[in-house]
């Protein structure tokens, strides 16, 4: 992943009132809505341009029709983005904002090679998926939920719950010390966790322990955290000997993609014991996720909500709007991947 | 040491009962005819009493053991061993502070985050199969929230170090000002909730602090606070409690420990805003091989004339 420069959140809320800062000429940019993302977006985007929502055109046909020579700009998440055929089929398109960190699902060959500029909403979730990444880290091995339900269940009255496995001390391995990577190490350190990493290349400038593989990471850490990006060369970074090397009492957090897990590996290698447990937010086909799991006392499983807090999508979704006003005002974009 | 009588309220763990068996004479408290009958053979060869935070050491029980010099308990807290009787019989006591620290300050922040990023709904919600229908809510962010620590002692201070990591400012009420803390001071509770958005309560249980969280602090905390206790259940109202999250006038709770465990209010049962836990605060097997490490080198100690590893009394 680049590294834009880093960028301060405050200064990127958009402007209350758009019609200040947008020439009248914004209000007739046709923006196409690829993805069903928060109210906020849809209504500021509303706001401002001449919104287009994929999903009131069944035929795809009937859309590009009626709008492929006027669309300017995309609008997607991390499920839905903009694949060479979009790409392909409007030629007045400028700048793809994606309302996410991730932006596999967009051709970013395709757009180098036109010349259409992408952006992303980095930094601003950072926080929030480091949270739920120390979460579920917690939930898993102090069986949170698992706790909760005895509760709820009544079970308490008739005996108490059995011991589970103390976090603060364990060795965490993270694949992947960019931002989210580097703010798990910073929030687990503070459990007296010593950190080790795996990534393309060693960090000089990270105090955490290099390893050059993912297998040897796996062999020496107790909670293995995926947290980099999706590419080839991540598409099933754990796989079965990275799950056989993580072992019995190791457990995996999946806050990257789905993708990063063979996940029926995974599946296997938790029903065997081969693996101690799993924290699991992402999934190879979401939303479905392979109900051998759901029976596991031993995982713990989301619905894909790294990020999904009300702070941090008015964050990301200011970003979006915050990337195509300066777009549109030929100003630098905020966040520019391509 | 094989002939001295180590008497244990109850069977408190394993590892515990076997390593103490290894070494003295374990007696177990039902095994004793009454704890009436004083001077009789069992109750004179006792000599130390193991317990825990559930089962403690009352006044009868160390009225009936002539013989009593320890009281060792595998907890941190001791609120069920009258002091004042071991203090006035010059029976010693002993706790298990500091091994604990880290997992009572990994439930608290546990808790938090599945507070407010609903953990334990959204895992349900994957379960159900409902993600197939729709996305999960938005929930909201703990990084960044203001966080009131009530006591800043050993897990206070533990619970603060963490939540320094999230980006939070800490604040803390406790009976004195700790100035070298760095952290912000209120000297009144009610402050404290005012000026914070995570209430956690860390601090022991004496008679001041018997219900400190209150109506008025839980007001004060507000709709959109989120309470922690993992300390006792009597710190917190839980009448008051119940009613404030039943009624919306609190964010949400989550909850290791319960006035009357192990009866939980059902009221709270149907919410999506609190988790609740089986005060199994420290009860991890790291932890409690540890607690009971610390008890038995406490005993031993004791019965070789050396100074207490973490004497109370």
């Amino acid at each position: 992943m680049k590294d834009p420069l880093p960028i301060k959140i405050h200064k990127l809320r958009a402007d209350p009132n758009p019609e200040t800062l947008t020439p009248g000429t914004m209000a007739s940019i046709s923006v196409l809505l690829v993805a069903r993302v928060m109210p906020y977006l849809e209504q500021e985007l509303t706001k401002r341009y001449n919104l287009i929502r994929m999903w009131d055109y069944p035929q795809k046909a009937q859309l590009l029709a009626e709008h492929a020579s006027s669309i300017r700009a995309v609008v997607g998440n991390s499920g839905n983005g903009a694949d060479a055929e979009l790409i392909d089929s409007l030629p007045k398109l400028e700048i793809v904002s994606s309302f996410s960190v991730g932006v596999d699902k967009i051709d970013l060959d395709k757009c180098k090679e036109k010349g259409i500029r992408v952006s992303n909403t980095p930094d601003v979730l950072t926080d929030e998926v480091a949270d739920l990444t120390i979460g579920l880290i917690l939930a898993v091995l102090r069986r949170i939920c698992e706790c909760d339900r005895y509760v709820r269940s009544g079970k308490w009255k008739l005996g108490n719950y059995k011991l589970t496995t103390k976090f603060s001390g364990k060795t965490v391995g993270i694949i992947g010390l960019g931002r989210i990577g580097s703010a798990v190490a910073k929030r687990a350190e503070a459990f007296n966790c010593s950190i080790s990493y795996y990534s393309r290349s060693e960090k000089k400038d990270s105090k955490y322990k290099y390893y050059p593989s993912v297998v040897e990471l796996a062999s020496n850490c107790h909670v293995l955290v995926v947290a980099c990006p999706l590419t080839e060369e991540t598409h099933h970074i754990v796989n079965r000997e990275v799950l056989n090397a993580l072992g019995p009492k190791g457990i995996l957090i999946n806050i990257g993609r789905g993708k990063h897990v063979d996940e029926p590996e995974l599946v296997s290698a938790l029903l065997e014991g081969r693996v101690g447990g799993a924290g699991i937010d992402v999934f190879e086909n979401e939303p479905h996720v392979p109900e051998e799991l759901f029976g596991l006392e031993n995982v713990v499983l989301l619905p894909h909500v790294g990020s999904a807090t009300v702070e941090t999508r008015t964050d990301m979704a200011d970003l979006v709007l915050g990337n195509l006003e300066a777009h549109f005002l030929g100003k630098p974009l905020l966040t520019p991947l391509v | 040491m094989e002939s001295i009588g180590v008497l244990i309220t109850h069977p408190i763990y394993t590892y515990l009962e076997k390593e103490l068996s290894k070494r003295f004479n374990l007696i177990y408290l039902s095994d004793l005819p009454s704890h009436h009958i004083i001077n009789n053979n069992i109750n004179s060869s006792i000599r130390a009493v193991v317990c825990d935070v559930k089962n403690g050491a009352d006044t009868e029980l160390i009225e009936s053991l002539p013989k009593l010099e320890i009281v060792s308990t595998f907890s941190v807290g001791y609120d069920k061993i009258d002091l004042e009787k071991c203090k006035e019989r010059n029976v010693r006591v002993t706790n298990t502070p500091d091994v604990l620290t880290d997992c009572v300050a990994d439930t608290a922040v546990g808790l938090a985050l599945a507070v407010f990023r609903k953990i334990c709904v959204s895992d349900r919600y994957v379960r159900d199969g409902h993600w197939l229908k729709a996305n999960f809510q938005l929930t909201n962010k703990f990084s960044g929230k203001a966080v009131g620590i009530v006591g800043l002692g050993r897990i206070g201070s533990a619970i603060a170090k963490r939540v320094a990591a999230f980006g939070c400012p800490i604040s803390y009420h406790s009976r004195t000002e700790k100035s070298e803390s760095g952290y912000k001071y209120y000297p009144n509770i009610i402050d404290l909730a005012s000026n914070c958005e995570v209430l956690i309560v860390a601090c022991a249980l004496t008679k001041e602090t018997y219900h400190i969280v209150n109506r008025q602090v839980i007001d004060a905390l507000g709709p959109k606070g989120v309470i922690i206790n993992i300390g006792r259940g009597p710190h917190i109202d839980q009448h008051e409690l119940v009613l404030a999250l039943t009624e919306g006038r609190l964010g949400g709770a989550g909850l290791d420990v319960f006035e009357n465990e192990p009866d939980v209010p059902q009221e709270l049962f149907g919410l999506e805003n609190v988790v609740l836990s089986p005060h199994v605060g420290s009860d991890t097997v790291e932890t409690c091989n540890a607690m009971a490490d610390l008890v038995i080198a406490n005993l031993e100690a004791h019965f070789l004339s050396k100074p207490l590893l973490t004497p109370v009394v």
